[in-house]
């Protein structure tokens, strides 16, 4: 089969729309990981991804499904760039992002702007929607999550926090 | 080995084994710690400083420049030619032995990120930027645990009070000025600049915890040069022992 080489803007959608491999409700795109894609001088494609957390194993499966959802979409060559440099931060979710997280039972992020957060204000129930939680740790099942409880209706839920 | 290294390719070779070697020790408390809160915390830390020592080895093989890559260097080196401070190769102790290392380390290594952000290049800057959000993590937990255990029960704050008092004398090492940072103006952060701020924050800790900030007799030397504990080749044994045996194996 023989396709017409899809465009740079077409290819940034697909991988935007690759849905993150820990928390399938979001798209990359919503999650902000993308920063570039772009068509090299030998017609290789190029994606600028970064990780969430230095250490996420996301980050592999990350770029293999980009790669792959590249290649359906016509690519023939890819190559990933892992790129640090600016730091993520939650603060580049997308509204939607926020809101299929809710959907999902994780309490979206808090603004993260002015530096690590003390974790001083309120995270909302996903479950009920009651301010009245509590943290019961730091850390969760995937880096970028915290563990929180709700004294309203009892459920333990996720956080997404902010960094 | 180290002496044919250039200084980046051995700076970033001392900053990753730190980060690699705690990484491996608190990967041991999973399952053991005292709460399920806790197996899930240290894991996520370890992971946090695992990502860091992937960035940091992978850039001392290529800035070395001999094809080494990051299982290269953390697989197939003996314990002399690894740079960690020897505090974090020091068996975990109790619970709050190992709250006091973290205190010590993660308050260290925020001062370092931090210093790094503006480190004029660009793989450092760039994994300090990203790192010092995770440290900061790290930092607030240990400090929420040495609060809480040293102003609680007269046993917890015995046990913390110990568990001070043994990691102390592996602090100063952190610190240490000249080696090789100096030989890196400008990319590099020299140790001993990062002190003040890091002693101003143990220290609020360490008395809001009702804790006395220990004044060890003597210190450990020489781990930037390859001497370290004995422990240390006991944790390689058991973390390098699938990739000698089974040379090339991969997930």
């Amino acid at each position: 089969m023989v396709n017409a080489a899809p465009d740079v803007e077409t290819l940034l959608a697909v991988a935007r729309d690759v849905p993150d491999p820990e928390i399938p409700v979001l798209t990359l795109g919503d999650l902000g990981v993308i920063r570039d894609v772009r068509l090299a001088g030998d017609g290789t494609v190029e994606v600028d991804l970064t990780p969430t957390y230095t250490g996420c194993p996301a980050t592999a499966v990350i770029a293999d499904d980009v790669r792959d959802a590249l290649h359906r979409a016509g690519a023939d060559q890819v190559r990933i760039r892992t790129v640090l440099a600016p730091a993520w931060t939650t603060d580049w979710m997308s509204d939607a992002g926020r809101r299929k997280l809710r959907e999902y039972g994780i309490a979206p992020p808090g603004p993260a702007a002015g530096g690590p957060v003390r974790l001083a204000f309120s995270v909302r129930c996903p479950h009920c929607g009651s301010a009245d939680t509590r943290e019961v740790s730091h850390f969760g099942s995937t880096p970028c999550k915290a563990l929180w409880t709700c004294r309203s209706c009892a459920e333990p839920f996720e956080s997404f926090k902010a960094i | 080995m180290s002496s044919v290294l250039p200084p980046l390719a051995a700076y970033a070779l001392a900053l990753g084994d730190d980060a690699l070697i705690l990484a491996q020790r608190l990967g041991e408390w999973v399952a053991c710690a005292p709460q399920i809160e806790e197996d899930v915390a240290l894991a996520n830390v370890a992971l946090d400083l695992l990502g860091q020592a992937r960035t940091l080895l992978s850039y001392a093989g290529a800035v070395e420049g001999a094809g080494r890559d990051e299982d290269d260097l953390a697989y197939l080196r003996d314990d002399r030619d690894f740079r960690n401070v020897q505090l974090v190769e020091i068996p975990n102790g109790d619970f709050a032995v190992t709250m006091a290392r973290q205190l010590v380390f993660s308050a260290y290594q925020y001062e370092l990120y931090t210093a790094l952000k503006s480190s004029e290049d660009g793989t450092l800057a760039g994994l300090a930027g990203k790192a010092v959000k995770e440290v900061a993590y790290h930092r607030d937990h240990a400090t929420q645990w040495v609060l809480r255990l040293g102003d609680g029960t007269d046993l917890s704050h015995a046990r913390m009070q110990a568990g001070l008092d043994q990691v102390w004398p592996y602090a100063e090492e952190l610190f240490d000025p000249a080696g090789i940072a100096s030989q890196l103006p400008g990319v590099a952060a020299d140790p001993a600049t990062l002190r003040p701020a890091w002693e101003r924050y143990v220290t609020s800790v360490l008395s809001e915890a009702t804790c006395d900030q220990p004044e060890p007799r003597w210190r450990s030397r020489g781990s930037r040069n390859g001497l370290h504990t004995e422990h240390l080749g006991h944790l390689l044994a058991e973390m390098q022992r699938l990739h000698r045996s089974y040379s090339g194996a991969t997930w």
